[in-house]
């Protein structure tokens, strides 16, 4: 009796296991994190066999966009307050929210040995433009801001700030030489645990609050096995070697 | 309605973007369109064609070629750079030059439109009067030409008001410098700040109507188009 239990149960999760195959989960990024989130998705479906379609943004946009009914399965924020807003007016499922990376600053320049004495070229104030993204929008800019404060340069540097929507922007001003540094998301200029262009230097975690970035589960996906698999996944070990390797802790 | 400082500031940069490029235009769609209505060289397409280029080309595209053009390593920024100007992204003046080209179309079109329209006969009879070309143009063309003007100058301030992709991507969003409205009304959105998103979007709304309104009432009674 007890064998035939077990039988009919491998069964059913092996017939699972092929209809998951065909499972797709539609996911929406935070900017910052587009770059490890293609690997993981990589790993992911490779893995699994399930497919996973990526849309990345500033939070705040994605926020709006799942708010007014996008497609979304999940939302993998650059902060805790959307995620949790989420939660509280029913879009998100109660309780699914984790934080999946914490995010390190990083003062960048495009050019190799600019920024090698780290926040000295700050001070020496002979750069043309700062770009960092949007403190109003972006957890990157608010802690851009804070550590400015920080260094006590936020006054002299402040006429040079531009802002970019969201940290990708960010990047690409100082990226097309528009703007000689910026502040942005180490995950953006780290690839295999090194800086891979440029120079940049990494700002310590205690001048400013900790960039922990939490992911939440959406009603509309509740009942997806692909995107339930994605958000176990993670949490694992393999998604945890590739966050680090692109310069995010985790918890 | 109450509107924070920082809306009104963005109000009136608009306002003045526009009115700059506005003015810009004029003075240098108007050989543009000129030249157009009047030639038979065969440069006439493809250049027709170029001046149409940014009703197609998608703002995404025309801003990160503007970025890349006016930055360091472009063309525009080593020449202005030389010329002790700076670089122009970041900076009132390169969303000026990034809507001059926007615009372009809005400008130039209805006024080549409106000198096709006079044909050649006022100017041939001007000419037997013995006017000069620079007379014939500034006392025969250009008055029969008047209402295109207007068409293309209410088209190319409110297309230039409307701007938002291409100033996203070459305006780094300053306070004051280079943050328009559209930009603003994007800010609160992300922000959740979907009041002051309305309030400033209702402004639009009703200014973009008003000026629609006022062009379309108007035109009927312009009988030289």
């Amino acid at each position: 009796m007890r064998s035939i239990a077990h039988l009919a149960l491998t069964l059913a999760l092996g017939g699972a296991a092929v209809i998951a195959q065909a499972d797709e989960a539609q996911v929406a990024v935070a900017a910052n994190f587009t770059a490890p989130m293609k690997e993981i998705i990589a790993a992911f479906e490779q893995e699994t066999g399930h497919e996973v379609k990526a849309s990345s943004g500033s939070t705040g946009k994605l926020y709006a966009q799942i708010k007014n009914g996008a497609p979304f399965e999940a939302l993998l924020a650059a902060d805790q307050k959307r995620p949790e807003l989420l939660e509280e007016e029913g879009v998100g499922v109660a309780s699914s929210r984790f934080t999946y990376a914490i995010g390190s600053l990083v003062l960048w320049s495009a050019d190799a040995g600019a920024v090698d004495d780290g926040p000295a070229v700050l001070e020496a104030n002979g750069f043309n433009k700062l770009s960092i993204a949007n403190p109003k929008l972006a957890p990157y800019g608010e802690a851009a801001m804070e550590t400015l404060d920080a260094l006590g340069l936020k006054e002299a540097v402040e006429p040079k700030l531009v802002m970019g929507e969201n940290i990708a922007q960010a990047i690409q001003f100082v990226d097309t030489g528009n703007a000689d540094l910026g502040f942005v998301a180490l995950s953006q200029v780290m690839q295999g645990g090194q800086i891979t262009k440029g120079s940049g230097w990494v700002v310590p975690g205690d001048m400013h609050a900790p960039i922990r970035q939490d992911a939440v589960l959406l009603k509309r996906g509740a009942d997806n096995p692909a995107v339930n698999a994605l958000m176990t996944y993670l949490k694992g070990d393999k998604a945890h070697a590739i966050i680090h390797s692109f310069g995010y802790e985790t918890e | 309605m109450v509107l924070s400082a920082t809306d009104i500031d963005a109000i009136l940069l608009t306002l003045r973007l526009a009115s700059v490029t506005t003015l810009i235009l004029f003075i240098s769609g108007t050989p543009i369109a000129w030249w157009l209505s009047r030639t038979r060289s065969r440069w006439k397409g493809p250049i027709g064609a170029v001046v149409a280029l940014p009703l197609v080309l998608p703002p995404s595209v025309l801003g990160f070629y503007l970025l890349v053009a006016m930055g360091p390593n472009g063309p525009v920024g080593q020449l202005t750079q030389s010329l002790g100007l700076g670089l122009l992204p970041f900076t009132f003046w390169g969303l000026v030059v990034g809507s001059v080209f926007y615009s372009l179309p809005f400008m130039v079109q209805p006024v080549q439109n409106a000198f096709e329209a006079i044909g050649r006969r006022p100017l041939e009879v001007a000419a037997t009067l013995r006017a000069s070309p620079l007379d014939r143009f500034f006392t025969v063309a250009l008055p029969l030409a008047l209402p295109g003007f207007v068409t293309a100058g209410i088209l190319t301030f409110a297309h230039t008001v409307g701007e938002f992709g291409v100033v996203l991507m070459i305006g780094g969003n300053i306070p004051g410098v280079t943050r328009v409205a559209s930009v603003q009304i994007y800010d609160h959105v992300e922000a959740l700040e979907y009041g002051d998103a309305h309030r400033l979007a209702a402004i639009l709304l009703v200014f973009s109507f008003l000026v629609l309104l006022a062009l379309y009432s108007w035109r009927p009674n312009a009988k030289s188009t």
